[in-house]
């Protein structure tokens, strides 16, 4: 997911170009208070008119309780958003509220459920109440953490090795997957560093996250080669996928592939393998009988 | 409507500067200077998508000063109505 300014038109023109998975246009952080009407407009246009293929596009509103970020709902619901992402969300009755202005909008539109929900956990009561935040709202596609404010407020910094992040990161993790929704790592900020940046992105792997938030193009190269699984994985899920459904055919649940049982976590795996595969552009849908 | 002095946009690469501001003593419709690298080849669409975004917002006299940098279309309808809004004080959102 790449974070593009939303009062930036040359930035959101380009920003598919370089096939992130999804794009979030900010109206939060990244704009001024001065700019933030133009920003609205600008995301809104911008919506509406880029083609941006397949890539899922998110906008970060402002928070509700400001003066813009009701005015933000409307124009990108209005403009046909996928995903609003809210920020620093620290309650269920946060996401009811969001979904109540949704709601509001679609009914005049007439779309009633087209927008999904990402909320951004960006403190520690965010983190306590991940679970509580992760089922408020059956538009709830995702969790992610915001480490730069959740840092400041456990009044710490942030590290290369990411110690201080390790509960929050856990715990919106396994917030998401109880919920069943995805969940998505913070972003890396210094790009003149590389090989954290990298670390930091097999590590948010081996716990378990779904995707990395990214500032630059140039990060998308390293994520995806993390993220993309190994010739050797993608063979042997192309083979249990294909027994497995030989199996349901014949009527048979339990398989054998290279003489070890599959069950269905194994048919999970192997189908998330596939799904990631497709997703770095290593393997093309066609090629998944 | 009231027209007062307002600006929208950038001079960055990709946006566009317009700066709106009531039409001068007896002068009736709106008046677009556009200054563009592109204004030989797209100069009549630029203008003329500035004067029908003001005039979707009910403003029929008033003169514009666009400064292009090569701005999708998207970004120009953006930009007048972010600079329309500003100068009228009538948004667009609830």
């Amino acid at each position: 997911m790449m974070f593009v300014p939303g009062n930036n038109p040359g930035m959101m023109a380009d920003a598919h170009i370089y096939g992130p998975d999804s794009i979030m246009l900010d109206l939060e952080d990244s704009v001024t208070m001065a700019e933030k009407d133009a920003a609205r407009l600008l995301v809104h246009n911008a919506l509406k008119s880029i083609d941006y293929g397949d890539t899922e596009m998110v906008v970060r509103i402002n928070p509700l309780n400001t003066p813009y970020g009701k005015k933000d709902v409307e124009a990108v619901v209005k403009a046909g958003v996928d995903v609003i992402r809210m920020p620093k969300t620290e309650t269920a009755e946060e996401v009811k509220e969001l979904e109540e202005e949704i709601l509001k909008v679609e009914t005049e539109l007439g779309c009633i459920g087209r927008t999904q929900i990402m909320a951004a956990i960006e403190s520690a009561l965010g983190v306590v109440n991940a679970y509580a935040i992760a089922t408020a709202s059956k538009r709830m596609m995702g969790i992610a953490l915001g480490a730069e404010d959740y840092s400041a407020n456990l009044k710490t910094n942030r590290t290369p090795g990411g110690a201080e992040l390790l509960m929050a990161r856990e715990t919106i993790v396994v917030a998401a997957r109880a919920a069943g929704i995805s969940c998505f790592d913070t972003v890396y900020s210094n790009l003149d560093d590389m090989e954290t940046f990298r670390k930091e992105v097999e590590l948010i792997k081996t716990l378990g996250f779904d995707g990395k938030s990214i500032i630059n193009p140039r990060q998308i190269e390293v994520v995806n080669e993390i993220f993309a699984p190994t010739a050797k994985e993608i063979e042997k899920s192309l083979k249990i996928v294909a027994a497995i459904k030989e199996a349901q055919a014949k009527g048979s649940g339990v398989i054998a592939v290279n003489g070890k049982m599959v069950d269905k976590p194994v048919v999970i795996r192997a189908e998330r393998t596939i799904a990631l595969a497709i997703a770095s552009g290593i393997m093309n849908k066609e090629d998944v009988q | 409507m009231e027209i007062k002095n307002a600006v929208a946009g950038t001079l960055e690469s990709g946006d566009i500067l317009i700066q709106i501001g009531p039409a001068k003593p007896g002068d009736t419709g709106l008046a677009v200077d556009l200054e563009s690298s592109v204004a030989a080849q797209f100069g009549k669409q630029i203008k003329e998508l500035i004067a029908g975004t003001l005039k979707e917002l009910g403003i029929e006299n008033a003169v514009v000063k666009a400064t292009d940098k090569g701005a999708l279309d998207c970004t120009i309808r953006a930009r007048v109505t972010a600079a329309a809004v500003r100068s009228t004080g009538k948004d667009v959102w609830k």
